[in-house]
């Protein structure tokens, strides 16, 4: 039975937004008996609710209020309005997200101490390493059923996973393989295996890939500890005189503004909202928003060295059939900085529909040769390269100066410029891209841009010392204690994986020290 | 009546023109070079909306695709400028460019060299912005590129060939 608190009770734990960490967090805090009221912006849309249309799909989980971008990143020329491509629904972004699980690399959690300094670049070692990690993402696979982990079989590679691993092959790559994917690849947790839908991107149908709108809120409402309130959009976390926070004011589904006391409050609302909120949250007392004192609020904005190739072939792929990150070739991800770079990237498979395609493939193209291109669609095939960026103290999330939203709140501008070393590393995985396309026959390749951010990270950086960064190692902001950001913005810098498991992972520890801070009365 | 009247003498003529794609019969009537889709606007004349269906096949030039494609794109543009005069005013103004280039007896080519010149204008910008969705976001070109759609309620293709390819040497 799910829970149901007074908005005056001040016991609660006030979680905002319920992806892959607030989801992963409220649950995690619900089954060790904590009272959690967990907010979401968006609606609840359950599976039967998904449709295996893309526009359709977009326009109805998107998080689509009003953002402004700057800087010289393409995005900001192709998709102006549109920076990030994330979820406003129950679940957050683990609704479309593809599945892709995989642990950071060791250096990856120190990489000033291995890169060195990188002229222009924000570098900071991480204040917990992978040993530390370790026993968190063994919890974070099993729950997410992730596969070749825990005994669980890889999933079958579709056609867009044979041709990259027949072209990896070629090219005398080494590790290459259908993944670490948080999709049952036999039933597992109450959930079926893979149908091979496609449409990963558009929620999952048969509910085979994780996401918290369907394993985390359930199991966490089951326990009678967890009141989930959709449609309800965080404005600002309030504090008392001593400094600690005390409840957050909120829009609730009727747009009326409700004030939620709570204990302790965690902060969930993805890389542009998380630190918009906090700056949002300015009053007399911190004038520069809450937990601010490092100045690194909404700095070091980091999304992905991103780009993907796409290839035609001669004969047909029909690369959308089946799980639409389908493989992975991992050579690219170690640090070898005889490359011109530092980090790495990984490669792995991507299809797009024909209506995305069209949108993404070359972004304002038009002639022949582009339309020769959506001619090609049935025999091509795809990937997406996504690497370590650099944090830039310049990229990063900070309130327009005039544009409001809906509730008279300034709207978030997100300003990027790829560093040097995001442009090197791109370079190279474009070339590696096309190269393993060309050597099982490509007839055309294609470089295309990043599409919407969909990995926003580092916006509230996690940092050993209060002076550089929001957050210590357990995402408790160093300002006020019971105060705590729980998503991906927590992040001190980026490594070439996807994001998630770590986001799941750090959400299970911090759960962890919540309750055990809690029963010291510490907060 | 008279004026969505289809007159097929004129519909055959411009037909048989040089780069003759949708055709005007009269008034506000726009008829597609095959005879197998019309379309009458409100907003835009038969002549510029016609116009701007040559631009729209020009800009993502499929050869086997209708001219009802195409149109649908524009005839959804004519609605939104029957309810928004600034919008109707820029698809006119572009409409005349085409026309005093006279566009529609150009190739291929000429067509491309034409739309490269105007590339950053608002009606093409406007036009080509419509057409990257409303073309390939209507299933009936779907079937012509051979992307197959909607899998779920077909049972996804774990049945159905995820994993058919067969042209490939060690995959």
């Amino acid at each position: 039975m799910a829970a149901k608190y007074e908005l005056s009770d001040d016991s609660v734990v006030v979680v905002i937004g319920s992806g892959a960490g607030g989801g992963t967090l409220s649950n995690e805090l619900a089954q060790k008996g904590v009272k959690v009221v967990l907010l979401e912006a968006g609606g609840r849309h359950e599976i039967e609710d998904f449709v295996n249309d893309e526009w359709g799909s977009f326009s109805n989980i998107s998080w689509l209020d009003k953002r402004t971008t700057s800087g010289s990143w393409r995005v900001a020329k192709d998709f102006a309005g549109l920076p990030a491509w994330i979820v406003k629904a129950v679940g957050g972004s683990t609704v479309h997200w593809a599945g892709a699980s995989l642990r950071f690399q060791e250096h990856e959690f120190k990489v000033k101490s291995t890169y060195g300094d990188v002229a222009g670049a924000n570098l900071l070692d991480w204040p917990i390493t992978l040993a530390e990690m370790e026993p968190y993402y063994d919890r974070a696979e099993d729950k997410m059923g992730v596969t070749g982990t825990h005994g669980i079989p890889r999933l079958p590679g579709n056609n867009n996973f044979r041709v990259l691993a027949a072209g990896a092959k070629k090219l005398g790559y080494k590790e290459f393989h259908t993944g670490n994917m948080a999709i049952n690849s036999q039933p597992r947790d109450g959930r079926g295996s893979c149908q091979q839908i496609g449409f990963c991107f558009q929620g999952c149908k048969s509910g085979a890939k994780w996401s918290t709108l369907y394993t985390e809120i359930p199991k966490g409402e089951a326990t009678g500890k967890l009141e989930v309130r959709p449609s309800s959009q965080a404005l600002q976390i309030q504090h008392d005189d001593a400094g600690k926070v005390t409840g957050v004011l909120y829009a609730d589904k009727d747009g009326k503004q409700q004030v939620q006391k709570a204990r302790v409050v965690a902060v969930a609302g993805n890389s542009i909202e998380s630190p918009r909120l906090l700056l949002n949250s300015a009053s007399p007392k911190f004038p520069d928003g809450l937990a601010n004192s490092s100045g690194q609020v909404g700095k070091n904005y980091m999304r992905h060295m991103t780009g993907s190739v796409y290839a035609i072939f001669d004969k047909p792929v029909h690369m959308y059939r089946g799980t639409t990150m389908a493989g992975i070739i991992r050579d690219e991800s170690a640090f070898k900085p005889d490359r011109g770079f530092v980090g790495g990237y990984e490669m792995e498979t991507l299809s797009l529909g024909v209506p995305f395609m069209a949108a993404f493939l070359e972004p304002g193209a038009w002639g022949r040769d582009f339309s020769s291109a959506m001619e090609g669609y049935a025999n091509m095939a795809g990937m997406w390269l996504v690497g370590e960026d650099m944090p830039q103290e310049k990229n990063g999330v900070t309130l327009h100066a005039s544009e409001k939203d809906q509730y008279g709140l300034p709207v978030p501008n997100v300003h990027f410029d790829d560093h040097a070393n995001d442009v090197a590393m791109r370079e190279h995985a474009y070339k590696q891209g096309s190269a393993v396309y060309d050597a099982v026959g490509a007839a055309r390749t294609f470089r295309t841009p990043p599409y919407p951010s969909t990995h926003n990270l580092g916006t509230n950086r996690m940092a050993e010392n209060a002076r550089d960064g929001v957050v210590n190692k357990h995402g408790q902001t160093h300002d006020i204690k019971n105060l705590f950001i729980s998503d991906g913005s927590q992040f001190t810098t980026g490594a070439a994986e996807n994001p998630t498991l770590t986001i799941v992972a750090l959400a299970i520890r911090q759960s962890e020290y919540i309750v055990d801070q809690m029963s010291k009365n510490e907060i | 009546m008279s004026k969505t009247m289809m007159d097929r003498r004129a519909f055959l003529a411009a037909s048989s023109a040089a780069g003759a794609i949708a055709v005007v019969a009269s008034g506000n009537l726009v008829i597609g070079s095959n005879g197998a889709w019309a379309m009458s606007t409100k907003a835009l004349s038969g002549d510029e909306a016609a116009m701007l269906v040559r631009m729209a096949r020009a800009t993502y030039p499929h050869p086997m695709l209708d001219d009802a494609i195409y149109g649908k794109v524009i005839h959804g543009l004519d609605e939104k400028a029957s309810a928004d005069p600034a919008l109707l005013r820029s698809l006119q103004e572009g409409a005349a460019t085409l026309k005093a280039k006279k566009f529609e007896t150009l190739d291929e080519a000429g067509q491309t060299a034409v739309l490269k010149e105007i590339e950053t204008s608002a009606p093409f910008q406007t036009v080509r912005g419509e057409c990257v969705v409303g073309i390939y976001n209507n299933p009936d070109v779907w079937k012509v590129l051979g992307y197959e759609g909607a899998s779920a309620e077909l049972g996804g293709y774990i049945n159905r060939g995820f994993s058919d390819i067969d042209w490939l040497q060690d995959a």
